[in-house]
């Protein structure tokens, strides 16, 4: 019996990835799928953070593409080795700090390993959804020999949304893969990928707007950049991460900035952070949770408590009573006038 | 059979799944696996996990701040 070839797609849980699976399988190739965490991910996390998320259907899109699927998924955690693409894009970066192309050349790379690692189960090559000119920094037709030759998947890459447009792969050499069954998909115009979907029954799926990670999105760009720079250093940590997604940050000072929570959601999960940094919280009245993160000076702690109060039910008031905690410290307190809005600059917003 | 716990707390989706996967990993078909969390995202995502890799949540439940998801691993 001729032997079975499997196939390891890349699952970002958008359509296209969808898609490419679905054309091989109905192929009859036996694919299955894996899926990369880089921290960055735009997967669930906001959500499970504030309130008025909260009704909405909660879902890991990657998982749910699987299961529409019906193929295995194996998620990875690379958050430690993605620094390295994060801060050292050989070719650079995209709109906002995506360094898209990196990223895939990365994310291929370790699908390569991971073929190797489960040769012997019958996994010898890798597919994409990926469509030449899709997207202006990773997809497009000079790209996609870079992705295939720097990550080392060389022939054993195969994007069946466009390889009718590519020079053929290992796979449909061999005949492993009709290569006239595959598509000729290019450029922005999502209408090809839609009908298909429609054809393939697959509705509800996911369309995120401007990629797979937060990395693409211009505000968390930049309060990336502001952290890099208020620590002198492009080192991060999970936590890091996580809190670039949560609260209003601002910073009066450069050594400084403040977190603050912007509804009950985020109060509740900075709490969780209160024993790693000072915190800030309305007595008086109810106010939001705000962590410090950087170095203050503790004659700051009224500027500060000032200004948590300006986001409280407080902030008509004349004095809110304010308390400021330094972990493993006696919590001060303030009683203090809140900023008004004009006091609090339009600068100190990241 | 043997049953093994893990502690999930205060991460937030995938990283329960991430944890939890690489565990079961570890495991024999049959033993028990219960994982505390704090992200209700796990509540959908541990399941959806768990049906696609053949893997069974017998059971969960819920407190107020902690949800602790029991797995029983598949083959
Ligand atoms: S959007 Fe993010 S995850 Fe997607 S390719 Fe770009 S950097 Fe990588």
């Amino acid at each position: 019996m001729a032997k079975q070839h499997k196939a390891v797609a890349l699952i970002s849980g958008g359509l296209d990835s969808l898609l490419a699976v679905r054309v091989l399988q109905e192929q009859g190739i036996e694919v299955e799928g894996i899926n990369f965490y880089t921290g960055f991910c735009v997967e669930g996390h906001t959500h499970a953070i504030r309130n008025h998320d909260k009704e909405k259907k909660k879902r890991n899109n990657a998982l749910w593409a699987a299961e529409q699927l019906g193929i295995k998924l194996h998620i990875v955690d690379v958050i430690e080795e993605y620094k390295d693409v994060l801060l050292n894009p050989k070719h650079g970066y995209g709109a906002n700090m995506n360094p898209c192309l990196d990223c895939k050349v990365f994310m291929v790379s370790k699908a390569v390993e991971w073929v190797k690692e489960n040769h012997k189960d019958g996994f010898d090559f890798i597919i994409t959804g990926e469509v030449i000119g899709q997207r202006p920094m990773s997809q497009r037709k000079q790209t996609m020999p870079i992705i295939a030759k720097e990550s080392g998947a060389d022939d054993i890459l195969l994007r069946p949304l466009c390889a009718k447009n590519l020079p053929a792969t290992k796979p449909e050499l061999e005949g492993w893969v009709d290569r006239e069954k595959l598509y000729d998909f290019s450029g922005r115009n999502r209408k090809p990928q839609m009908a298909l979907a429609k054809e393939f029954g697959f509705t509800d799926y996911a369309s995120p707007a401007g990629g797979c990670c937060f990395l693409t999105d211009k505000n968390y760009s930049a309060k990336l950049v502001d952290l890099w720079k208020g620590r002198g250093s492009r080192e991060y940590e999970m936590d890091d991460i996580m809190l670039l997604k949560v609260g209003r940050h601002l910073r009066p000072k450069p050594e400084f900035k403040l977190i603050i929570a912007r509804d009950a959601g985020e109060s509740k999960f900075l709490q969780g952070y209160r024993k790693q940094f000072i915190t800030i919280q309305s007595l008086s009245h109810n106010g939001p949770l705000t962590l410090v993160d950087g170095d203050i000076n503790s004659t700051d702690f009224e500027l500060v408590a000032g200004i948590v109060a300006r986001y409280g039910q407080g902030r008509d008031a004349q004095q809110v009573e304010v308390e400021v905690s330094v972990p493993n410290e006696q919590a001060q307190t303030f009683q203090i006038k809140p900023l008004t809005t004009e006091e609090v600059l339009e600068e100190w917003h990241v | 059979m043997s049953e093994h716990n893990l502690d999930a707390r205060r991460m937030l989706c995938p990283m329960p799944v991430i944890k939890t996967q690489n565990k079961v990993n570890e495991l024999a078909v049959g033993d028990i696996l219960h994982v505390v969390c704090t992200d209700p995202g796990v509540l959908s995502d541990i399941p959806a996990w768990a049906r696609i890799n053949g893997h069974e949540v017998i059971s969960h439940q819920e407190n107020e701040d902690e949800i602790t998801i029991t797995v029983r691993v598949g083959s």
